[in-house]
């Protein structure tokens, strides 16, 4: 069985990635929009964004036998912008319909601020009123605790979103608990040196039970590994868990929540 | 067919991931003797980065439950009340307290 990397940035790796994720068994992979590592001048690169993520990211892909999904908004970091956060969001449905697109994500929070709140409200909107999965980023570090609070309190406010097709993640260990309770999915990041570890993400496993929880590596244009979900399933290993039970981490997990998503196959 | 779940024991875990801990203890020494060791150290170790990890240790100390959740919620920010503006905000990995 193949597994699924239900988080990473391919557009920030080399092809040659794609090569290593093929031949070592992530042959399914879904990719957020998100941040690219500076600020965006002007809408229309959002518009070429989408366009690269839907048309340009798959097809890369299928090049090697893997098959890539994408989620789509306007990342909290440049939520902040109001008047931008508007034009993206006017043409994001236009986007929505094409074969790979999952959903909206990674959409939340990144400092907590009121502009920020305003935008993922907007992107709840479009969420409702398509009855799409969403993908939540959660704040790193400090502002963490009081984000996914602050996200999860506007989610179960609106009615009309089922929790169990929202994936909050970036979760860690101050957040799993109270995710998992209000009946949310969770995601956890393997991401060398500021988010979580393999030994880390199986210790929460362990502790917390393997529902509801997909693991991912973020990999992007920062420090990160495309191949550190396969460390995390070998850390299992070492551990003495079954292979049955690393499958349903790394494969049926995934598969689960995404195929709440009628566009999404995975051999 | 997979072999049967055999979960570890406490010893098993002390065999396993003692040595990779315990070059981390040493890393966390080189890091306290580095902040001595330089120019501006008094000013260092009075910032509320430094205090927090100084906080942190006793919590590996108390020997209580759940010591990761504890030093997550010891660097994070327990308000709930959103932030005016993002405008030159970003995360330092502790909390310094209300602005």
């Amino acid at each position: 069985m193949s597994f699924i990397d239900p988080h990473i940035h391919m557009v920030s790796r080399t092809t040659d990635d794609y090569m290593k994720l093929t031949i070592s068994g992530i042959r399914t992979v879904v990719e957020p929009a998100f941040w690219a590592g500076f600020d965006r001048s002007a809408a229309s690169s959002f518009r070429d964004y989408f366009e690269q993520l839907t048309v340009t990211e798959p097809a890369r892909a299928a090049r090697f036998g893997v098959r890539h999904y994408c989620w789509l908004g306007l990342n909290a970091k440049e939520a902040e912008d109001l008047a931008l956060a508007e034009q993206v969001l006017a043409f994001l449905p236009e986007f929505l319909d094409r074969p790979n697109v999952l959903g909206i994500g990674e959409i939340g929070l990144n400092t907590n601020s009121r502009n920020e709140i305003a935008t993922l409200e907007k992107h709840l909107d479009i969420a409702v009123a398509r009855n799409e999965l969403i993908l939540i980023h959660t704040p790193h570090l400090e502002d963490k605790l009081k984000g996914t609070r602050i996200i999860m309190d506007m989610i179960r406010a609106e009615p009309r979103i089922d929790p169990a097709r929202v994936l909050i993640d970036h979760a860690e260990e101050h957040t799993i608990g109270e995710i998992k309770d209000r009946g949310f999915w969770f995601g956890l990041t393997l991401y060398p040196n500021s988010k979580g570890s393999p030994e880390r993400a199986i210790d929460a496993v362990e502790t917390y039970g393997p529902e509801r929880l997909c693991i991912n590596s973020s990999a992007d244009w920062s420090v990160s590994d495309p191949l550190s979900i396969l460390k995390c399933a070998n850390e299992m290993r070492r551990r003495g868990h079954p292979e049955t039970a690393i499958e349903q981490i790394f494969a049926q997990n995934p598969h689960a929540f995404l195929s709440q998503c009628p566009k999404f196959h995975h051999a | 067919m997979s072999a049967p779940y055999t979960p570890m024991n406490a010893m098993d875990a002390l065999d396993v991931y003692f040595i990779e801990n315990r070059s981390r203890l040493l890393d966390i020494a080189a890091f306290l003797d580095r902040i001595d060791r330089y120019p501006g150290a008094e000013q260092a170790r009075a910032d509320y980065r430094y205090q927090a990890f100084m906080q942190i240790i006793d919590v590996l100390k108390s020997g209580t439950p759940e010591r990761t959740k504890q030093v997550q919620l010891a660097l994070s920010d327990p308000t709930d009340t959103p932030l005016a503006s993002a405008r030159g905000k970003r995360a330092y990995g502790a909390w310094k307290g209300q602005q």
